[in-house]
């Protein structure tokens, strides 16, 4: 294929297109306006036929840049998948006949908003470059796992049995991690009614054994730089020796801690050793080894145990845990059964006020435990009062009355703590008000540990926490994905589980990390722009080396150089574009997006003069939620006002200003943004991607008044994936904004 | 039976819930009640108990042994199995109140004077004498159980029902001289007292 560029466009007329739109007017616009040089309509360019019309005219005519106007870009991708040329959708089928009624009076508008189509994507088609890799990326099939516990031996060994070599770096002189120390695990198989072996041993044998999988003991990650495929990362022993390793991913694995009960003085953790946690329990039964478990104080054998569950957690008060760990009554009802398998005699009682019995084991697990005659009682312990007879004061909940009961044992249940590393973002980067109305409320006590990856990233050694210190992922669609791309947090760092959800949890984050060194070595996108092989380059004579986009890319990609220059880390980037949304002087653009593809866009709509009273409306969606839903809308028959014109983006993180003030100062009318959500809960694929634009969507007000426009024509909005009937109502109720306060006066 | 109430508390001083398996008829079940309360909002006559069902069975796990057997709530049971229809985990409730209001009969600390308690002891005396209920006499007892001038007032207030009984030839005045009985009352009375024997062996057994 030569490097001359040559541009064809295709019409279909199926799925009643050719009914509803004069096709040949279109033709005619993506010809003389669109300045396509040859345009062919279709009656069903999805098959087979038509899709072998468009392979000939790329083989034979030497076709570079197709313009298919058919139905939305997110249908019939199978059908129309051309990598090897640049291609954009005019989305004639769900983006116009499907939102506009059927009837004459429609008629001319609708043909408008096709009209209008057609010129937007012949436009946006001749800024478009067919992205190619950098050149820069590299195959690297080692993988990093750090911490070996029971979840970093896991992602170890299912690393391994895809065939891929691992190195795993454990601080202690052993693997098994907190695990290690368990007499018994709950149980993950039916009929889940007695504790289950922990498997450590077994998987320690099974690491020592395979070939693929190299272990430093005793040793820590000194230095992390580089990138996803090329990691490069310096392991530190305890004696002081250091080496070095490449490796393609990693995966973060560095467990938990637990809360310290100390800080409880009513339930006397401090003041006696027959007061222990519930890990120092599995302690106290692993060292009695199949018999009587000895009580520390005096090695008396415990006749009595009680079990104080919820110690310091879910609570709201300062230097507790807000949040639950969601595992610790299991936990109890399996160390009450090391009691009653011993002694059927001995009294085990566990209090509790709400008995969470999760996951496919619980509530079997629980009726396993009645059946054993473990005492469950609903009590809120006040006192654990110490001496050589443990008084356990509480409240008993159900017979409403203040009483206690007597115990050699007491085992306090407390919470697991994420070991995670300090937050980046510890002070936000952004000030807002509701940021700092979160700051009054208490601040969870977190772990302070030193760094665990030392990355050599400008925006911090470790991965970015998102509340509680637990790492931040987008946990719905992407659980195992952190804020740095190419690690993989696994493990409850992620959020309090137990030992078979960890598992779980490190076989998929195991085989994410395979498949962003495997990308990273094709210069692909990770995700969710998996495959994307575009990445942002700059004008260097046009920076202002204002740091805005390394401050602002939610994934730590970009470095400095010593000048102050963007160093952009191509594995790293996920192609969001937030960096192009930051730049104030536009010069970070992707071959197949930039700030002049999508203002070409916004430039070729026609906008009637102001006595057509023809508004126009400019909806910038994003291609990930809103404009999926403003599809499902189309297929739903739901109605969109016809003045609208939706542009999809990346992210609303990638909004240029430019593009805002461009388009009214051309005569739009309205402007309507649609991202996901933000905030702790938030649904935005690139995390902060819709947040910084709502925040610089708060100073559009500034842009406006300066035109001497009313506030109200442009407006954000958190559109979710199923918002099919909101989605539309938010443009038509800014149709109604513009009748009520006007048309734009900048019609020209 | 006070013999037997200190045997029992001295063979499982401090497990009242094990007592309570051992000896009350589907006591097995009381450990697995998980407290959601569902039989106490279910129990048409769950105001007037001084303990739900639900409450008892915490309290047996709570060891009040005292409390529990010498409660009337379970002796309020009008059997309507609306518990047991109801509880998430399967417990016979019904059954497990009447055995628990047997158990504390069989140990002497029933409710004193509780009228379902004596209606009870009426019904049971009345059958064992001719081997099937006369219900001349069990009305007559149950009017006199609180003496004869609360008896002759009970009679009065009920003269009419009484008279149209006779009427319909539902009720024979003539049964107040001996009245029926069933062809072997020995015989059966010795069957009871024989099962009687087997569940007290059975009970000092567990004591």
């Amino acid at each position: 294929m030569s490097d001359e560029k040559k541009f064809a466009g295709y019409i279909c007329t199926g799925c009643g297109i050719g009914e509803r739109l004069d096709s040949s007017q279109l033709e005619m616009i993506a010809t003389r306006e669109g300045k396509m040089q040859s345009c062919k309509q279709h009656a069903m360019l999805c098959s087979s036929e038509g899709v072998q019309m468009i392979r000939d005219d790329i083989g034979s005519e030497g076709a570079s840049h197709i313009m298919i106007a058919a139905c939305s870009r997110r249908a019939k991708v199978e059908a129309f998948n051309f990598p090897e040329v640049a291609m954009t959708r005019a989305n004639l089928r769900e983006g116009v006949i499907w939102v506009r009624p059927d009837a004459p009076e429609h008629q001319e508008t609708t043909q408008e908003m096709a009209d209008d189509y057609i010129r937007m994507a012949c436009a946006e088609l001749r800024s478009l470059k067919l992205p190619h890799a950098s050149g820069e990326q590299s195959l690297n099939k080692t993988i990093l796992v750090v911490g070996g516990g029971i979840t970093g031996m896991t992602a170890a060994l299912e690393s391994a049995a895809a065939g891929y070599p691992v190195h795993i770096v454990e601080k202690q002189g052993a693997l098994g991690g907190q695990a290690a120390d368990y007499a018994k695990a709950i149980p993950t198989r039916s009929p889940y009614k007695e504790p289950r072996d922990t498997g450590v041993a077994e998987m320690i044998a099974a690491i020592e054994a395979n070939g693929l999988i190299t272990v430093h003991l005793n040793s820590t990650v000194a230095k992390t730089a580089g990138a996803p495929g090329r990691f490069n990362v310096d392991i530190a022993t305890e004696s002081g020796a250091v080496s070095n390793e490449t490796f393609g991913a990693i995966i973060q694995a560095t467990g938990f801690k637990l809360y310290d009960p100390s800080n409880l003085p009513q339930y006397g953790y401090s003041s006696s050793p027959d007061i222990v946690t519930n890990a120092e329990l599995e302690k106290l039964v692993k060292a009695a080894d199949g018999g009587p478990i000895k009580r520390p104080s005096d090695g008396k054998e415990v006749k009595a145990v009680a079990f104080v569950q919820n110690v310091g957690q879910s609570s709201s008060e300062e230097g507790q845990l807000p949040y639950h760990s969601g595992i610790g009554d299991l936990i109890a009802i399996k160390q009450a059964m090391y009691f009653k398998d011993r002694n059927n005699d001995c009294d085990t009682t566990i209090l509790f006020n709400n008995l969470r019995t999760p996951g496919a084991a619980g509530e079997d697990f629980y009726r396993a435990g009645q059946e054993k005659m473990i005492t469950f009682s609903k009590g809120q312990v006040s006192e654990v009062v110490p001496g050589d007879s443990l008084e356990v004061k509480f409240q008993d909940l159900i017979l409403d009355e203040e009483t206690s009961m007597q115990a050699d044992l007491v085992v306090l249940d407390v919470g697991m703590m994420p070991n995670s590393g300090p937050d980046p973002y510890a002070v936000p980067i952004v000030i807002d008000e509701k940021a700092e109305a979160a700051s009054e409320t208490p601040r969870a006590p977190t772990v302070t540990v030193d760094s665990i990856l030392n990355l050599d990233y400008r925006q911090g050694s470790d991965l970015p926490h998102l509340k509680n210190g637990f790492t931040d992922s987008h946990f719905i669609c992407f659980p195992y994905e952190t804020r740095r791309t190419g690690i993989y947090a696994a493990g409850p760092l992620r959020r309090p589980m137990d030992m078979r959800q960890a598992q779980d949890d490190a076989a998929g984050a195991a085989m994410k990390a395979i498949q962003a060194a495997e990308n990273a070595g094709k210069g692909m996108a990770a995700h969710p722009r998996a495959g994307d092989l575009s990445f942002p380059s700059f004008r260097m004579d046009g920076c202002t080396q204002c740091k805005r986009c390394t401050v602002e890319c939610p994934f730590g990609a970009i470095n400095e150089d010593e000048k102050g220059y963007p160093m952009f880390n191509e594995s790293r980037c996920r192609r969001c574009g937030t960096c192009m949304g930051a730049c104030p002087v536009r010069v970070i653009s992707f071959e197949n997006y930039s700030v002049e593809s999508v203002n070409q866009q916004i430039k070729n709509v026609e906008v009637p003069e102001e006595f057509d009273e023809k508004p126009r409306i400019l909806v910038l969606a994003c291609e990930n939620d809103a404009y999926p839903a403003l599809d499902q809308a189309g297929m739903n028959g739901v109605e969109i006002n016809p003045w609208a014109r939706v542009i999809p983006v990346r992210c609303l993180g990638s909004v240029s200003l430019s593009w805002i003030t461009d388009s009214l100062n051309s005569g739009y009318d309205g402007i309507v943004l649609m991202g996901c959500a933000k905030g702790d809960d938030y649904q935005c694929h690139f995390v902060r991607g819709s947040a910084m634009a709502h925040e610089r969507m708060d100073k559009v007000g500034d842009t406006l008044s300066s035109l001497n426009l009313e506030p109200e024509r442009v407006v954000v909005y958190e559109v979710a994936i199923t918002d099919i009937e909101r989605a539309p109502k938010l443009i038509n109720d800014m149709a109604e904004t513009v009748e009520k306060i006007g048309l734009s006066p900048f019609k020209f | 039976m006070s013999d037997l109430n200190s045997a029992m508390t001295e063979r499982y001083h401090n497990s009242f819930l094990r007592e309570v398996e051992a000896n009350v008829e589907e006591g097995e079940w009381v450990k697995m009640c998980m407290q959601c309360g569902v039989c106490a909002g279910s129990c048409p006559l769950g105001n007037a108990w001084e303990h739900t069902p639900q409450k008892l069975f915490m309290m047996i796990r709570a060891g009040k042994r005292e409390a529990v057997l010498s409660s009337d709530s379970m002796w309020m049971c009008t059997s309507c199995y609306n518990c047991i229809a109801r509880c998430p985990r399967g417990l016979p409730i019904t059954h497990i109140m009447h055995g628990l209001a047997h158990y504390a009969k069989r140990l002497g600390l029933a409710p004193k004077n509780q009228p379902t308690a004596q209606f009870s002891q009426i019904f049971w005396d009345n059958l064992m004498k001719k081997g099937r209920v006369n219900e001349l006499k069990l009305g007559l007892s149950v009017y006199f159980k609180d003496g004869f001038g609360q008896g002759i007032k009970n009679a009065l207030a009920n003269k009419q029902l009484g008279q149209n009984m006779m009427k319909a030839k539902r009720m024979n005045a003539m049964e107040f001289f001996g009245g029926h009985s069933i062809k072997d009352t020995s015989g059966l009375q010795k069957m009871i007292k024989k099962a009687q024997e087997i569940e007290d062996a059975k009970i000092q057994g567990n004591s």
